[in-house]
């Protein structure tokens, strides 16, 4: 199993998503923004959290334009995975691979603690390791997590289960509580929360392994 | 030739920032403000000599970039 992890300038989540991984069993790859395309051979590419291009503009939208993005984006449309968290959630939606719009927090403080999410759907390689309901805990560090889409999205978003985590207690004013959501495809998943920081019980805990294990174990079955 | 590019929060997308202002002036004592909405305004110097072909290529600009059509509206003058 090969993993790409992207670096932008300002990501600062690039070196942990990969330690994550790594985790988990996969060969690793820290691909530049600046690159045209994909190692060869690559089943997941990771969009790490930070300030791609110090949010300038909006938070990854320049990141999204990034030669990078394009290989990414006909990475995700060939069926490809890719898991996106916080700033990679927000380079996601810019690049329309995933609904909605991540706006800044309804407090608008910026919010870095542990939150409890609720695994909403088993329905993707990278849930199906938890059962739906589950409880995990990951940490949250983002100023724009406010995730925003119009009634008859969220709607479809719903309808079809794409809903991959939703927060206990909402801390941003997300709409329906969404922390993370899926693609059509069910292959590329953005969250605002970081579970590539929670994959060491030393470390404040290991929930966040649970979803390497599953999309590698996924993977590993393809 | 210039153009004048406005992005602002489409109507009914909740705009936090604006509404933190709003308190924040009210707190200054400016009565009666009842809404504040904010945006961005960019202005691009261009090469481009035809006014039609100058705005046609911004609103590409901005659909593709200045702005995020998911959440955002935007207007573009040419001056």
């Amino acid at each position: 199993m090969k993993a790409a992890v992207i670096t932008f300038p300002g990501s600062n989540c690039d070196r942990d998503l990969a330690v994550a991984f790594a985790a988990a069993g996969a060969d690793v790859v820290k691909v530049w923004h600046k690159d045209t395309a994909l190692p060869p051979g690559v089943d997941v590419v990771g969009l790490p959290g930070g300030f791609s291009f110090g949010d300038y503009l909006r938070c990854g939208a320049i990141a999204a334009r990034s030669p990078i993005a394009a290989a990414v984006v006909d990475h995700a449309q060939r069926g490809g995975f890719v898991l996106g968290i916080c700033n990679g959630f927000q380079v996601l939606t810019e690049t329309g691979l995933l609904p909605g719009a991540l706006m800044r927090n309804a407090g608008l403080k910026f919010i870095c603690k542990m939150v409890e999410l609720r695994v909403e759907t088993q329905d993707s390689a990278f849930t199906e390791g938890w059962g739906r309901g589950a409880l995990v805990r990951f940490p949250v560090a983002h100023h724009d997590g406010n995730y925003t889409l119009d009634a008859e999205t969220l709607a479809r978003v719903q309808g079809d289960d794409r809903v991959a985590f939703t927060y206990v207690d909402n801390p941003n004013g997300a709409a329906a509580d969404i922390a993370g959501v899926l693609s059509e495809n069910r292959r590329v998943l953005g969250l605002m929360p970081h579970p590539e920081r929670v994959i060491d019980p030393h470390l404040g805990g290991s929930d966040g392994l649970g979803l390497f294990h599953s999309l590698l174990g996924k993977m590993a079955l393809a | 030739m210039k153009a004048i590019v406005h992005v602002m929060l489409k109507d009914g997308v909740l705009d936090p920032q604006g509404d933190a202002v709003r308190h924040a002036l009210g707190t200054l004592g400016f009565a009666g403000v009842q809404a504040v909405r904010q945006g961005k305004v960019i202005e691009l110097d261009l090469a481009a000599t035809d006014r039609a072909e100058a705005e046609a290529e911004v609103r590409a600009m901005c659909d593709k970039l200045l702005a995020n059509t998911v959440i955002e509206k935007y207007t573009v003058a040419i001056a």
